[in-house]
């Protein structure tokens, strides 16, 4: 490893700078495994995914394949999908409903609550061989905030609500749109691999200053409908959206709404037939959260990371992503749509359609962002002739920061190489 | 034309003919062969047969939002279709499934290679399934899906161009 710092970060002279070669050094991807991937709170899955008792997903989290369940007793679980006599996973389904898993290789049999339950030939094994030593093994940590689980496997920094800090009011305000107080993951997962770095997806998600380059023809849609648009031009301008540090490496983009919100903005897509029941949503968010409270939930879009690989953005729909690293050059981003628990078929139904006028592998934005981003990785191979990209907007202002700035940007990167350069 | 009598051949044609529109990027007369009330769909690939107004699709356009993407992949600022991808689609297994009095239902398989420069293959594969209103004019689709076999989409990236 050469000398060269990860980040140039000189606040007096307003100069940040990243080596790109965090995007490009498999050793680098390594160090990350270890220092971020092995040590932080990693989102695993929604606590409605695993509604049922012996419900299950299947998934990979930091690294090793996970069974998130929730047992016998209704508790939510996460083993470590390894068996534990020679180690091949117990579960290979996706998900289901399960009473006991099932090693394909020996037959060893394991309850939903993780006990060894079955050993094909057991006399075999002499007397210190005890069941009990051998049940599925626990994800070390495990701790959810409002229906959003994590797991993680080293020592941790700080519990879970401690960690999350300041990201806590952005999840609360996700949730706030449910009357029920709930929010559930929507059937059918959007999986698609980015030729390109993890992180820059966090980058991606949340940089607003892209909008109006990468997504013409998605803002183009938008305007033939009738939705004005000259906001995001508008957004350039201070007091329309910030981008601000939430703690911990978690940061937010947070905007005046322009493009409608399933709850509860109406727009003209959404077709004159869906005015009266946007308008009786948005009656019980006031009703329920109070005028200023309903206005901050209804008329925001917020785009939040949570350190390292969560992203809910809650826009013109609210999805829930997350990625992980396949190499140094290549992601798996899966993504879902969170809907309140209950809502009406056509509220649901809305929600949906206009998730997938943005989102997504076949929405009218979200390809636009893979292939910037696959820019940027064929981009970075001049990282020996060209090593450092330039992230200092914003950092010439007091006060607040512009969505369009890149100080949520920056924040990811000052907690990244923390963790990175800690002794 | 007549419900009851459109013979496979007919169908194969109509197929045949989209697939040529398509591959050959001319959008505006693929939209021709489409009814007013048209959808598309490509379903999650976790989730094939769920239902568009509740499960996430990758794509669930109505013809407004069909019309808007073909206006869209005109654009020089679709990035991820410019430059345009090279399409080739193999269509086969055509079968009529059903047949109502004004439409008929229809499957078949297909394999769609899309190449973008440096070696970027995709093979996409699964199978179509169609609602065909049979008119005067001939056969129109009114319901076009694009159900993908892949456990997930992969290395196949997005889905931008009308699959």
């Amino acid at each position: 490893m050469t000398s060269e710092p990860y980040i140039i970060d000189d606040r007096d002279r307003h100069v940040f700078r990243l080596n790109r070669r965090v995007l490009v050094d498999p050793d680098i991807l390594e160090r990350e495994r270890r220092r971020i991937f092995d040590r932080a709170w990693i989102y695993v899955g929604h606590e409605s995914e695993i509604a049922k008792p012996g419900d299950f997903r299947t998934r990979h989290v930091a690294g090793r394949p996970i069974i998130f369940c929730r047992d016998s007793h209704g508790s939510v679980r996460a083993y470590l999908n390894t068996c534990r006599h020679r180690a091949a996973m117990v579960c290979r389904e996706r998900q289901g409903n399960a009473s006991r898993f099932t090693c394909v290789y020996h037959g060893w049999n394991y309850a939903i609550d993780g006990r060894l339950i079955r050993v094909p030939g057991r006399e075999s094994y002499g007397p210190a061989f005890r069941e009990a030593d051998f049940p599925l093994v626990d994800v070390p940590r495990l701790d959810s905030y409002r229906g959003f689980w994590f797991l993680a496997f080293g020592a941790v920094a700080s519990p879970l609500a401690e960690n999350l800090a300041g990201a806590r009011e952005y999840i609360d305000l996700v949730v706030d749109q449910s009357p029920t107080g709930e929010m559930e993951i929507i059937a059918g997962t959007q999986e698609y691999d980015i030729r390109a770095n993890w992180k820059l997806l966090v980058e991606n998600s949340f940089d607003d200053y892209h909008l109006a380059a990468t997504h013409s023809t998605y803002l183009e849609y938008m305007r033939d409908s009738g939705v004005n648009v000259t906001v995001p031009r508008g957004l350039l301008m201070p007091a329309h959206g910030i981008g601000k540090s939430l703690g911990n490496g978690h940061a937010v983009v947070d905007n005046i709404n322009f493009r409608g919100r399933p709850v509860a903005a109406w727009i003209p897509l959404y077709g004159e037939e869906a005015k009266a029941e946007i308008a009786a949503i948005r009656a019980e968010l006031v009703a329920r959260l109070g005028e200023a409270r309903a206005k901050r939930v209804a008329d925001t879009n917020r785009n939040l990371v949570v350190f390292p690989n969560l992203v809910i953005n809650d826009g013109s729909s609210v999805t829930v992503r997350t990625f992980v690293p396949v190499s140094v050059d290549r992601m798996r981003v899966t993504a879902w749509a969170l809907g309140p628990k209950g809502e009406s078929e056509s509220a649901r139904a809305r929600r949906l359609d206009s998730f997938l006028t943005f989102y997504g592998p076949g929405g009218l934005a979200t390809p636009d962002d893979v292939e910037a981003l696959e820019m940027v990785q064929a981009g970075l191979s001049t990282c020996h002739e060209v090593p450092w990209s330039e992230m200092s907007r914003g950092m010439n202002k007091e006060g607040d920061q512009l969505n369009t700035d890149e100080l949520h940007l920056r924040t990811f990167w000052r907690h990244w190489n923390a963790l990175m350069t800690a002794a | 034309m007549d419900a009851e009598r459109v013979t496979r051949t007919e169908v194969e044609d109509f197929l045949f003919h989209e697939a040529a529109l398509l591959d050959g990027w001319d959008l505006d007369g693929w939209l021709g062969l489409l009814t007013e009330d048209a959808h598309y769909f490509v379903p999650s690939n976790d989730a094939p047969d769920g239902d568009p107004r509740a499960t996430l699709y990758t794509i669930a356009d109505d013809i407004y939002r069909i019309r808007g993407r073909v206006k869209r992949l005109g654009s020089r600022e679709a990035h991820a279709e410019f430059p345009r991808s090279r399409t080739r689609r193999l269509i086969s297994n055509v079968r009529i499934v059903a047949r109502g009095t004004d439409h008929i239902d229809v499957r078949a398989n297909f394999a769609v290679y899309r190449n973008r420069r440096n070696e970027r293959i995709g093979l996409y594969v699964g199978e179509y399934r169609y609602r065909l209103a049979v008119t005067a004019d001939g056969l129109r689709i009114a319901e076009r899906r694009a159900v993908l076999d892949s456990e997930e989409l992969g290395g196949l990236g997005s889905v931008a161009f009308i699959l």
